[in-house]
């Protein structure tokens, strides 16, 4: 029986009222309803403040460098598909930073699950703008304000990811049901998780927020894919939350043949393996 | 070394230079032959024009040398490029119907080489498997040991008999038509069968019989084989070889492959290798061991693409921000690639660091017929790496405990340790911390590694005598030309011995600083513009070497040239 103490960590760093405690709660809640013991757990983790997380938990973890949370979870994954790995990164850390990462992993369909904590807003570095910041944000590196942001759902959908879903760290049992689902995915599952910053984002806050979203429930068909382009694009005065696009497809390492026999790191390490090979060369 | 035979094939590249060479080597080291083999290439798919040279030997034999005895000419355009190159007595063999006002006269054995092809063979193609056997007719070599190369390249089926039939064409026709015109006589030696490989597939074999089970790497020459040559292999061994967006990607995979408990290497050229240094750094903060395999060519920026050169040495040094502790090998030649990349593995393991393996374009695709590799003598050595029970008896685990080796015991995720790392400065645990008490701890044990790591290191080898006038200093693979011109120079009467490093960091300043002690004279010969070598041995022993021989034009020294060099220098 996995109870939630068991996943008790180290003291936070965040700011009182952080989304990031939401999140933080709605992962715990997850692994436990889950019954995941936490020596099962891989979580690969970045920089920023998103990045923190697995240290306030308790699990293996692997904190890696800004933007290259997936690499790392990827490849831990690949070598031991037995551990649950879970990759944690803020919007700088994985839209930014590891971009393309993010697309590739996308479509290569890892079997891990990647939660963004998604602020619209440079935390650690004290406010800059980041990739998901509405048009327009002022702050001291875009006085211009900044442009464009960035739609990580329809970025994702576009690059095949199997499973994509959006949570609030404001509704933490819907997140915490949206994590489960995630995680029990077979492949690929990106959860973009809004998450107001007390401090540096001014607009996007709790009640901005509580204004505008809605859950995705029965009628929606995350299967179709043309349907979950154009639910992807949704944003504004209704912000739609849950599962917005999955499909069912083999994930990286069933594809490959050399893990049908257990997990690489296993393996017997045998140098007479070598010798037919250097036959070969004779 | 009695006998010693040049053949150099040349054309464009889609003539089969590369085939036509191999197929000329693997028949040579079918019988018993010592050889050395190099390619020269440009950066394209068609045309252009390319070489592939043979030297063959009855002696051990590490270099090119500059004259060519039979050049297998596939166009006109290598005729006019590399006759000149031809040695007293040398010939050139080339389609006499083809090439436009070129006599067949003299060292000019024009040959029907396509005519023959599609008269005999049954395909104007296999005009190089022609030319193939008119070398071999000229030396008088064993038509059969061709014959079985042939058809294990091309198959038992039409294919590799119509090119057993071409090739006997071009035999006939040079037994008929040049018999005693060409002065060396070449018969198989013996039937000890050599390994005929080249650097690359070298070092994969030795990951493979080191136990690397995972690769990550983005392609990039002159690298990109080893990847190839794994994942060819990844079914039968049951391997991950993984092309990732990157190489930022490929590296930060071997690092969470290696966190997870696989033996992960990547493979590339230093121009991957910037974009992996953020990468390496952070495997030195996480105590992550890996191996990193840089061929290198000539830089900056895209340089040079298809040639050689040295000059990333004081770049992995030094390479990624901070201080953390690394290893750095040099292969001096085929047979070090294959056992150094084992070491590579083990050192990476047991100090949980690290390892670059520093190799160039010229290793990497030159051939080499070496004694097959003894693998009995493969150990595998993964350091402190804990088992279930060994864990148990632990009690708590601290992934970056404080020990006096530095070394800390490992532990893998999914077992019944929590393993925590961390790119920030960490606790034991591997926890973030700020303070600075820990930060200097952790400094200090990660560091200490370094008393452990250097006593692995491999003493310099020194060939020749002990103490000389003149000493040659080199690294990596510029052994075979500097050893041969050592031979040469002694030949001549000059006292000159070599000092040789092929384990580069840490730097073994106390060898190297013995060794010029007794030194008259002494000569760094690198393949780069600076001499970097001589920067490190004069910041490792504070001495400073009397003159730096340079080449830096993408190609690889030759011994002739060394010789030449060294003689402006102390004559």
């Amino acid at each position: 029986m996995v109870k939630i103490a068991d996943y008790a960590g180290g003291k936070t760093a965040w700011c009182p009222g952080c989304g990031n405690f939401g999140i933080l709660t709605a992962v715990k809640k997850a692994l436990v309803a889950l019954e995941i013991e936490p020596r099962r757990v891989l979580m690969v983790s970045g920089i920023g403040q998103a990045g923190k997380l697995p240290h306030y938990t308790r699990g293996n973890l692997f904190n890696s460098l800004h933007g290259r949370t997936l690499p790392v979870a990827t490849a831990a994954k690949t070598a031991n598909p037995e551990l649950v790995v879970i990759a944690v990164g803020g919007d700088g850390d994985g839209y930014a930073e590891g971009g393309n990462h993010f697309i590739n992993t996308a479509r290569r369909n890892h079997d891990i699950t990647y939660i963004v904590h998604n602020n619209q807003v440079y935390g650690l570095t004290k406010g800059q703008a980041s990739p998901t910041s509405d048009l327009g944000f002022v702050t001291k590196t875009t006085p211009h304000g900044a442009d464009i942001p960035l739609n990580p759902i329809a970025l994702a959908i576009a690059a095949d990811a199997s499973f994509v879903g959006r949570g609030f760290a404001g509704d933490v049992d819907h997140l915490s049901k949206l994590i489960m689902q995630g995680i029990q995915h077979r492949g690929f599952a990106l959860i973009d998780v809004l998450q107001p910053c007390v401090v540096f984002n001014q607009k996007n806050t709790y009640a901005w927020y509580r204004e505008r979203v809605y859950k995705l429930e029965g009628y929606y068909d995350p299967g179709n894919k043309l349907a979950a382009c154009e639910k992807a694009q949704e944003w504004g005065d209704r912000i739609p939350i849950g599962v917005i696009y999955r499909k069912e497809r083999a994930t990286f390492e069933e594809r490959l043949p050399a893990l049908r026999k257990g997990p690489l790191v296993r393996r017997k390490l045998d140098p007479m393996q070598a010798e037919e090979l250097l036959g070969e060369f004779l | 070394m009695v006998l010693n035979l040049n053949v150099m094939v040349g054309g464009e590249a889609g003539q089969g230079v590369q085939s036509v060479g191999f197929i000329l080597a693997k028949a040579f080291a079918r019988g018993g032959f010592h050889l050395f083999a190099d390619q020269d290439y440009e950066s394209r798919v068609r045309g252009g024009h390319n070489f592939f040279r043979i030297r063959v030997s009855d002696g051990e034999v590490g270099a090119i040398s500059e004259g060519v005895d039979i050049l297998v000419a596939l166009n006109q355009e290598s005729v006019e490029l590399h006759r000149g190159e031809l040695v007293r007595g040398g010939v050139v063999v080339f389609d006499k119907e083809k090439a436009k006002g070129i006599s067949g006269d003299g060292d000019l054995f024009g040959v029907p080489l396509e005519r023959l092809a599609e008269e005999k063979g049954g395909s104007g193609l296999m005009a190089n498997t022609v030319a193939l056997g008119v070398a071999l007719g000229l030396v008088g070599y064993d038509l059969e040991t061709l014959n079985n190369v042939l058809r294990e390249h091309f198959g038992t089926g039409e294919m590799g008999e119509g090119n057993v039939k071409a090739a006997a064409a071009g035999y006939e026709y040079a037994r008929n038509n040049y018999r005693g015109e060409f002065k060396q006589s070449l018969k198989p030696l013996s039937d000890q069968k050599r390994m005929l490989i080249n650097g690359n597939e070298a070092i994969a074999l030795g990951a493979i019989a080191a136990g690397c089970t995972f690769m990550a790497a983005y392609p990039m020459t002159p690298a990109t084989s080893i990847m190839e040559y794994m994942a060819g292999k990844s079914d039968e061994l049951d391997l991950v070889v993984v092309q990732p967006e990157d190489e930022i990607s490929a590296i930060n995979m071997i690092i969470g492959a290696a966190f997870a408990g696989a033996r992960a290497m990547t493979a590339t050229s230093g121009g991957g290798f910037c974009l992996m240094v953020e990468g390496l750094g952070l495997a030195g903060m996480t105590e992550t061991p890996m191996v990193v395999v840089i061929g290198q060519r000539p830089g900056p920026a895209i340089g040079l693409p298809t040639r050689t050169e040295q000059g990333d040495l004081q770049f992995v040094l030094h390479a990624s921000h901070g201080e953390f502790l690394r290893a750095v090998l040099a292969p001096a030649d085929i047979e070090d690639a294959f056992w150094l990349t084992v070491k590579a593995f083990n050192l990476a393991e047991k100090y949980q660091l690290p390892v670059i393996l520093l190799t160039d374009q010229h290793l990497a695709s030159s051939y080499s017929a070496v004694g097959k590799f003894d693998l009995s003598k493969v150990s595998i050595d993964r350091g402190l790496l804990l088992s279930e029970e060994e864990l148990g008896r632990l009690g708590e685990y601290k992934r970056h405990q404080i020990t006096p080796s530095g070394i800390s015991p490992r532990a893998l995720p999914g077992g019944s340790a929590l393993v925590v790392t961390d790119s920030d400065e960490h606790d034991e645990e591997g926890h973030l911390i700020e303070d600075a008490e820990t930060r200097t701890q952790m400094m200090l044990k990660r560091l200490r590694k370094l008393d452990g790591l250097s006593a692995e290191i491999g003493r310099p080898r020194i060939y020749g005598p002990q103490k000389a006038e003149a000493t040659l200093i080199g690294w990596g693979s510029t052994y075979g030309a500097l050893k041969e011109a050592v031979d040469i120079l002694r030949g001549q009467g000059l006292d000159v011995n070599l000092l040789h490093l092929n384990e580069l960091w840490p730097f073994p300043a106390e060898a190297v600083s013995g060794v010029l002690d007794g030194a008259g004279r002494s000569f760094v010969v690198e393949n780069n513009a600076t001499g970097q070598l001589a920067r490190l041995i004069r910041a490792e022993t504070g001495k400073k070497v009397t003159g730096n021989i340079l080449k830096f034009d993408g190609r690889p020294f030759t011994p002739a040239l060394v010789v030449a060099e060294l003689k402006k220098e102390v004559t």
